[in-house]
């Protein structure tokens, strides 16, 4: 291991060694601490100036129910569970059959497909933003969230399709030989030998693409324009243009708009981490 | 039909389940980013007729100052961002201890990567707050008084390209982590026994090990800075006066503000060809990488 492990038995430098680093993550993250304290703090407050000082009343209740009563945040929270759910159930399905097909049935062309999913994947957004606009429009589902949820798929498909491919080649050789001399078609094959096996790669992929797609800004801006459709992430910066000297409400609603994925990466970061770099580490 | 099926189904269920996925991503994703190159060919404002033009469009973009400040304000978030990968490597050198405790600072450090940027944004327009933000506290501690750094065209693309470093680092560290738990522990220990130590032990053993995890999180922090959009539509929209816009915003200001799809394709695919003059050297690289390996 390097650096060097601080050895079992030296107790006083393991204490401070993790004091140390608690006081460097405290910096680090200071900024978002920053926005949590302002969160609590109540607008007589702020007025009086008292950014910093330890608050001398606790108005998390009250700051946060603002946002739920006084602005549409609730509104872009469930918009962007209607459009985060629902794309990282079809990315999950498409790239499960691609990943599958590319890794298994090697056929003439198939290497070029799988570097075209992988190479769309670094494409710059704004190269497809026109006539993916344009699409949208023609297609009537501009301004939906079926715009989103379409794009969403079709672009995550690209990450996604490296990554089951990845996975797929990667497991034993022999059951789909024991399986294929037993007569199994394709779809057999995928239904009883692949869909168990790749249950933690579906977890990775899951994490990753919910928070991609929740984090998202330029597609949301794009495609979208009215509030009944928007998500959290365009909704927060309409929120701040709106309320711009109530840092209170602000910073409730930012706290509130970075919950979810900052939740689902506690709950699932290994997969998060191991996604992550298994997807940067092959593309 | 079912004989037909029946012959012909070892090629035809994959084929069949190819599908869906190729055409959505053909579809929306490549067939678009071709047609913005025919686009950008047409003077066209989204909604009449698109008219022929040549490479006019090109030829005003090489006349555009405004396309030279959103080049150069590139440059300054790549060289900005250059600093992700040395301090993301320092901090995984600082948490690679296995003592209780240190598993949950780990994941703290990877906060920021999993906000959105629309957040960090915002969390950083509130630390660059002229009046009340933490930079104001910390010039406040030694008297001074913060510059508005947001509406100073000298300091915006600096002050926003700093904010966007803040997750890039914890994606560096998240990187690195990864290669040092792939370290050679045999060259270590060799090394050990040889006296190296502390910075000798750390260049002649342990990066060369991470050469290929440190170009890795090169590649990815180029593509992140070339990349940026949201953190400058979110902190300043391009100004003040756009000076701080960057390819991709002003390709988005051109055609969504200003209704000249034909010039914001052109932008777009300059940063395009950017992209994949640096997606070429990376993927050799990685190709390269990957035969001295085997």
């Amino acid at each position: 291991m390097y650096p060097r492990p601080i050895p079992e038995d030296a107790k006083i430098q393991r204490v401070l060694y993790v004091g140390g680093v608690t006081l460097v993550v405290a910096l680090w993250l200071l900024p978002l601490i920053a926005v949590m304290l302002t969160s609590i703090r109540s607008n007589e407050e702020l007025m009086a100036g008292n950014y910093w000082g330890w608050p001398q009343k606790f108005s998390l209740v009250e700051n946060y129910t603002a946002v739920f009563q006084q602005t549409a945040m609730l509104r872009f929270f469930l918009n962007s569970l209607l459009i985060t759910i629902p794309s990282v159930i079809g990315v999950l399905i498409l790239s499960t059959l691609t990943g599958f097909v590319l890794s298994r049935y090697p056929f003439r062309g198939s290497n070029l497909i799988f570097a075209l999913f992988v190479g769309g994947n670094f494409l710059p957004a704004q190269i497809m933003m026109i006539p993916v606009r344009d699409l949208m429009v023609r297609l009537g589902l501009y301004d939906t969230i079926y715009a989103l949820i379409v794009f969403h798929i079709a672009f995550q498909t690209g990450f996604a399709t490296l990554f089951m491919r990845n996975f797929i080649a990667a497991l034993p050789g022999e059951l789909f030989q024991a399986a294929r001399a037993e007569g199994a078609s394709p779809a057999q094959v995928l239904r009883h030998v692949v869909v168990p096996l790749v249950r933690p790669a579906l977890a990775a992929l899951a994490i990753l693409t919910f928070t991609f797609i929740w984090n998202d800004y330029f597609w949301a801006i794009v495609l979208t324009q009215s509030d009944a459709v928007k998500p959290v992430t365009a909704g927060l910066n309409n929120l701040r243009g709106e309320w711009t000297s109530a840092w209170n409400i602000v910073s409730a609603a930012t706290i509130f708009v970075a919950l979810p994925p900052v939740v689902m990466f506690f709950l699932m970061q290994k997969h998060f981490i191991s996604g992550l770099t298994m997807g940067a580490v092959k593309g | 039909m079912p004989r037909f099926w029946r012959r012909n189904r070892h090629w035809m269920t994959p084929a069949l389940l190819l599908l869906p996925g190729l055409v959505l991503f053909g579809l929306v994703i490549l067939a678009a980013s071709f047609e913005t190159v025919w686009i950008s060919l047409h003077d066209w404002d989204g909604i009449g007729a698109k008219t022929w033009v040549g490479l006019a469009n090109y030829v005003e973009l090489a006349e555009d100052p405004q396309f030279y400040v959103s080049l150069k304000n590139n440059i300054i978030w790549l060289l900005i961002f250059m600093l992700a990968p040395p301090i993301g490597l320092g901090f995984a050198l600082i948490v690679n201890q296995k003592i209780r405790g240190m598993r949950i600072l780990k994941s703290l450090f990877f906060v920021p990567l999993v906000l959105a940027t629309v957040t960090v944004g915002v969390v950083f327009g509130w630390v660059y707050d002229p009046n009340y933000g933490l930079l104001q506290l910390i010039y406040g501690l030694f008297g001074g008084t913060t510059p508005a750094l947001l509406s100073d065209e000298n300091f915006a693309t600096f002050a926003v390209a700093a904010a966007g470093l803040w997750p890039q680092i914890a994606f560096c560290m998240v990187l690195f982590l990864a290669g040092l738990n792939n370290l050679d522990e045999d060259l270590i220990g060799a090394g050990r026994v040889d006296g190296a130590r502390g910075w000798r032990m750390l260049r002649h053993v342990v990066l060369p090990q991470l050469s290929q995890v440190g170009f890795i999180a090169i590649a990815v922090t180029v593509i992140g800075a070339l990349r940026s959009f949201d953190m400058v539509a979110v902190m300043t929209t391009g100004g003040p006066y756009g000076s701080s816009t960057v390819l991709a915003y002003q390709m988005y200001e051109e055609s969504i503000f200003s209704y000249r799809f034909g010039y914001g394709a052109a932008i777009a695919t300059v940063l395009f060809v950017i992209m994949i003059a640096f997606i070429a050297w990376y993927l050799r690289g990685l190709l390269r990488a990957e035969r001295s390996n085997a």
